[in-house]
């Protein structure tokens, strides 16, 4: 009888044989049960950053106390949620700390020469002139209306389909098409409308993934990511380095390796985000690598979000290609791959507040527009922008005259920071330069780079983006955005890094 | 775990009956151990104990697996068995097609959320709008809370000032500014427009109540700042006390995103549908006891559905009771300038002007939606003196900003004092005169309402009209109107309303004329509602609407529209 059950030793007797294989039967499942419970709360209390549903947790079981220790008597300030707390905790990054620093005492050649120059934000004021021609010329009859004169109220006023109306998907697709320069055709059903990229990321980042999974980014990215992946969404970013000795272009090999330690750590991976034309690098993705990261992205059965908002901001002589062109000409899965864009950067209208969704996904689609509540576009904004972007003459020369002030400015800038022993990567698009400044900053570490940041700030009164900001992983690169000033204003700028670096 | 288990039994037990040895094994070999009879002998022992185990094990795995397809809301487990079916996918087929990319639980779970009866009318309407002379036969909106009667006042303005107002960048007089428009703006509004807003809430709620500019924060409408504010004062699985019946929209923004919970607090006919404390203590308690968190109150005042106001009593006991429990309240104003009656509207801002602690407590939404008639614009109010929850907005308005050319125009809207004085003003009788003929409309046919004194519409007691004096029997009755006498209004059901019968019915995007086509067209659809007890002769000869209605009887037709 003897040994080979279990436990035969402790429970002796005739019913050891019942008791000798229910134990362990039983140990076998609460060990299992133990397992899985310690798997699942590695995730929460790994990563650096306190996931919010981690703080949560905490969260319940202290405030539950505290009302049965005061339920009557007088209370404490009424608390907020642990997720709001975290929100609104002051800007640590530098990238923040140095827009609002702009903003406090913005540089005007004029009014107000010794004020920080804005170098920070990738905004394009070179085309301002055309757009205002435009707008004097043209608002009355697109928000008025018709030619009769007769001002259609309820085409303003009143409720609005929530993800845009018809008639500007139709025209902000003819926009994308346009743009993009090639023959890729984008559908007016498939585009969901919303106030600003912004929350076109956030809203697709809550249709893709759920509460602590995860996104691979790569490096250096965007700063804005971190909050609009991240904050309501409570999903992790996990970044994948690129390098100066790759001109940081994407490697798959780095994609797989990133994909394959979160795993290990118990995280799940959703989807791969990417900006092409990358920000805030400004180089673009091949045909090559558009097809292995749809492979990739096939293989780990995941999404790929594609921000593109840059996409006709190019000056270089690379083409720019499109998620959506590669998906028209091959037969690759569509439903995993979403588009971004906006009209923030290509037609230089941030103010307007305009963001687009393009996916082919029915289910993302229509969770999209149900979610498009929490920030439609304002009805008047749509008026205006149908008859803008329906004027294909205009748009055209917009785009034109754009790319090539885009380009003039680029050849000036990094020409006057070569001059300065500064390099960029060769780039071909976007509204910035990424500068080598390795050589200067001294340790050659991230405190340096923010030491160089600093005085940069503070006495050069420039503010760049450094690279520590966007995740870059190696030090002393930065980001300037040369669109928000006028040519007379780069000699200014130069001197004032030159100023900074003798010192 | 209970199915785990019952069905492990079932599991152990099939193989002893089907060994068909077992009987005789069960004398010598003392039984317990199963598959005594098939694997005989000395090892039987090793494998008959393992098996059972090893099976066990199995069907754990199974049920993990199974379960966790289904319902989606144990994220770990879901996460689990998803990483392990990728994994053996990949190992299977590295390079070939793979299962289509799934989106997230939340996201399916918002795809699927089925239409409420207010979506299901409102899409109906949208499809088929009445038009006197376009389209008669159209469906009439009652659904929708939208402002149609001072769009004139509006158009004049706009139509004189609109080029201008954008054209200056707000302002009165200057020079044009693009930059002003086209550039980077602060997320939470411009501090013109939230001086404006500022001055026409103080203007609108008609007392001395002054509101802090610095105190608001402006988003892409009231429907963001909802959840904004959702988000800022509750985490994941707290819940916050709602009075029912509510605004329907408020299970979408409190609840999708922010994964808050509602607990609805029942208000009665019987009470007028007024708020009492000790139901909400009630709803309290009950929701400490299911070990749900409440993180705060949202009340509407006016009330939307029913429209009455709260007096200065109820909401200095609102606030007692939230002190006691140390919760928040969220105060949803956005009706506050509609009211027409002669009651006096009290504004929780009250509080707030007050300096007393418990000021950190409220938080008010108002919006130009319904009080400037303006829901296209897309203008929403968060106000607070919080300055945590503030802070947390003022960051979260990244994701819903208003656009600068939309900004520029209501600054210059709502500057113009004299404009906006004659507009609240004439607004207000028009909406007065609207209700009067309304409720009058109604009571004609039998319809009495609820007395109200805000609000673009009134709370209607058709409590004697349906079938079955239940859910179904209201359900059926909104069915009918909105099939047959192709009237869209809002069934109390959509709004939580605890008893069946009542319907919420908005008569501000009517003209005076259409009163009396709506009153027609549920005359008729009453003598069809008697069909039932058979004055069928009627129907038959008044109207070729009669296959419709048969079809409609039909319960097929009726779950398809109402899940």
């Amino acid at each position: 009888m003897r040994l080979i059950v279990p436990l035969q030793g402790v429970v002796q007797g005739r019913g050891g044989l019942i008791l000798g294989s229910i134990i362990p039967g039983a140990l076998y499942y609460f060990f299992q049960l133990y397992l899985k419970r310690c798997r699942s709360a590695k995730p929460n209390s790994n990563p650096p950053s306190p996931s919010s549903s981690s703080a949560q947790l905490a969260d319940l079981s202290r405030s539950s106390s505290r009302s049965n220790l005061s339920s009557r008597g007088s209370v404490g300030p009424v608390r907020v949620s642990a997720r709001a707390n975290s929100i609104a905790k002051p800007n640590a990054s530098p990238y923040y700390i140095g827009l609002e620093m702009a903003s406090e005492d913005p540089y005007d050649r004029f009014d107000n020469p010794d004020g920080i120059m804005q170098l920070g934000l990738s905004e394009n004021r070179l085309s301002l002139d055309l757009i205002e021609t435009w707008i004097l010329e043209n608002l009355e009859r697109s928000m008025i209306g018709g030619a009769d004169g007769h001002l259609n109220i309820s085409g303003i006023a009143t409720y609005q389909p929530l993800d845009g109306m018809m008639e500007m998907k139709i025209a902000v697709a003819g926009f994308m098409s346009q743009v993009m320069g090639t023959t890729v055709s984008f559908d007016p059903s498939r585009l969901v409308l919303t106030s600003g990229a912004t929350p076109a990321i956030e809203t697709l980042c809550f249709c893709l993934a759920d509460q602590g999974n995860a996104f691979l980014v790569p490096t250096p990215y965007y700063p804005g990511f971190d909050r609009d992946m991240k904050w309501r969404t409570g999903v992790e970013l996990i970044p994948v380095h690129c390098r100066s000795s790759d001109n940081f272009a994407l490697s798959v090999t780095a994609l797989d390796q990133a994909f394959n330690q979160a795993r290990k750590r118990g995280q799940k991976v959703r989807g791969i985000l990417i900006s092409n034309p990358s920000n805030p690098i400004g180089n673009m993705l091949n045909k090559e690598t558009l097809y292995s990261l749809l492979d990739f992205a096939r293989e780990k059965n995941i999404h790929i979000i594609s921000d593109e908002i840059f996409a006709g901001s190019t000056y270089g002589s690379e083409e720019f290609v499109s998620m959506a062109e590669i998906l028209e000409s091959e037969d690759f899965d569509k439903n995993r791959v979403h588009i971004i864009y906006g009209l923030s950067k290509d037609l230089s209208l941030p103010g307007f507040r305009v963001g687009v969704i393009y996916s082919f996904n029915t289910s993302v689609l229509a969770a999209a527009k149900k979610l498009a509540r929490f920030s439609s576009v304002s009805a008047p904004t749509q008026r205006i922008l149908i008859s803008m972007l329906s004027d294909t003459r205009f748009i055209q020369r917009y785009i034109e005259t754009t790319r090539e002030r885009i380009k003039k400015m680029y050849v000036a800038f990094a020409a006057g920071l070569k001059q300065l022993g500064i390099e960029c990567t060769k780039s071909s698009a976007g509204l910035y330069c990424w500068a080598d400044m390795s050589g200067l900053i001294r340790p050659y570490n991230e405190k340096g780079e923010l030491e160089l940041w600093d005085k940069l700030l503070k006495i050069g009164k420039i503010n760049i983006t450094p690279g520590s900001a966007c995740h870059c992983i190696e030090p002393g690169w930065f980001r300037c955005c040369f669109t928000m000033l006028a040519e007379e204003d780069i000699p200014v700028v130069i001197k004032r890094i030159q100023r900074v670096v003798e010192t | 775990m209970t199915r785990t288990r019952s069905s492990e039994s079932d599991e152990d037990s099939s193989p002893t009956t089907t060994g068909g040895g077992g009987g005789r094994g069960r004398t010598e070999m003392r039984v317990i151990v199963p598959l005594q009879g098939v694997v005989q002998g000395r090892g039987g022992l090793v494998l008959g104990s393992v098996i059972p185990c090893a099976l066990f094990y199995l069907l754990q795995l199974y049920f993990k697996r199974h379960r966790s397809e289904p319902t989606p809301p144990p994220q770990t487990l879901t996460e689990v068995s998803e990483l392990n079916r990728s994994l053996s996918r990949t190992h299977l087929s590295p390079r070939g097609s793979s299962a289509p990319a799934c989106v997230s639980t939340r996201a399916n779970s918002i795809v699927k959320s089925s239409d409420s009866p207010f979506y299901v009318g409102l899409k109906r309407v949208s499809e088929d709008p009445y038009d006197e002379l376009s389209n008669p036969e159209g469906v009439i909106q009652l659904g929708l809370a939208e402002n149609k009667l001072s769009l004139d006042l509006a158009r004049d303005w706009l139509a004189e000032t609109a080029k201008d107002s954008i054209l200056s960048g707000g302002g009165s007089s200057g020079p044009l500014s693009m930059a002003g428009i086209a550039n980077y703006q602060a997320s939470d509004g411009l501090v013109e427009l939230k001086v404006a807003v500022a001055g026409f809430m103080s203007q609108v709620m008609e007392r001395s109540i002054s509101f802090n500019p610095s105190q608001i924060v402006l988003t892409a409408g009231a429907t963001p700042a909802i959840e904004i504010l959702s988000f800022c004062l509750a985490d994941t699985g707290n819940a916050f006390l709602v009075p029912t019946p509510y605004y329907p929209s408020f299970d979408r923004d409190l609840k999708w995103r922010t994964g808050v919970e509602i607990i609805p607090v029942p208000c009665r006919s019987a009470d007028n549908f007024n708020l009492s404390i000790s139901a909400l203590d009630l709803a309290f308690d009950q929701g400490k006891k299911r070990g749900l968190k409440v993180r705060g109150i949202v009340i509407s005042n006016p009330s939307n559905p029913v429209g009455n106001l709260l007096n200065r009593e109820t909401i200095y006991t609102l606030v007692d009771f939230a002190r006691e429990k140390n919760i928040h309240i969220i105060s949803n104003e956005i009706f506050a300038g509609s009211t027409h009656g002669s009651e006096e509207f009290v504004s929780m801002a009250e509080i707030i002007d007050s300096e007393d602690l418990d000021r950190d407590r409220v938080h008010i939404v108002y919006g130009l939606s319904k009080d400037l008639c303006l829901p296209g614009f897309k203008v929403g109010v968060i106000y607070s003196s919080n300055e945590n929850v503030l802070a947390a907005a003022k960051k979260l308005s990244r994701f819903s900003s208003i656009s600068a050319p939309t900004q520029c125009l209501v600054i210059s809207m709502l500057s113009d004092i004299r404009f906006i004085q004659k507009f609240i003003q004439t607004n207000r009788e028009r909406l007065q005169r609207m209700y009067t003929k309304f409720v009058a409309g109604l009571k004609q046919l039998g319809i009495e309402c609820m007395r109200s004194s805000g609000g673009f519409y009134c709370w209607a007691d058709m409590r004697g009209l349906i079938r079955s004096y239940s859910e179904k029997g209201e359900l059926e009755l909104w069915n009918k109107l909105l099939n047959i006498a192709k009237i869209n209004v809002t069934p109390g059901s959509s709004c939580h309303c605890i008893e069946p019968g009542w319907f919420h019915c908005c008569f501000t995007t009517l003209t005076e004329q259409d009163i009396s086509v709506v009153m027609e067209r549920i005359r008729k659809n009453n003598i069809t509602f008697f069909l039932g007890f058979g004055c069928y002769s009627d129907t038959i000869k008044s109207s070729s609407h009669v296959p419709l209605q048969l079809f409609c009887f039909s319960p097929s037709y009726f779950f398809s529209l109402v899940p």
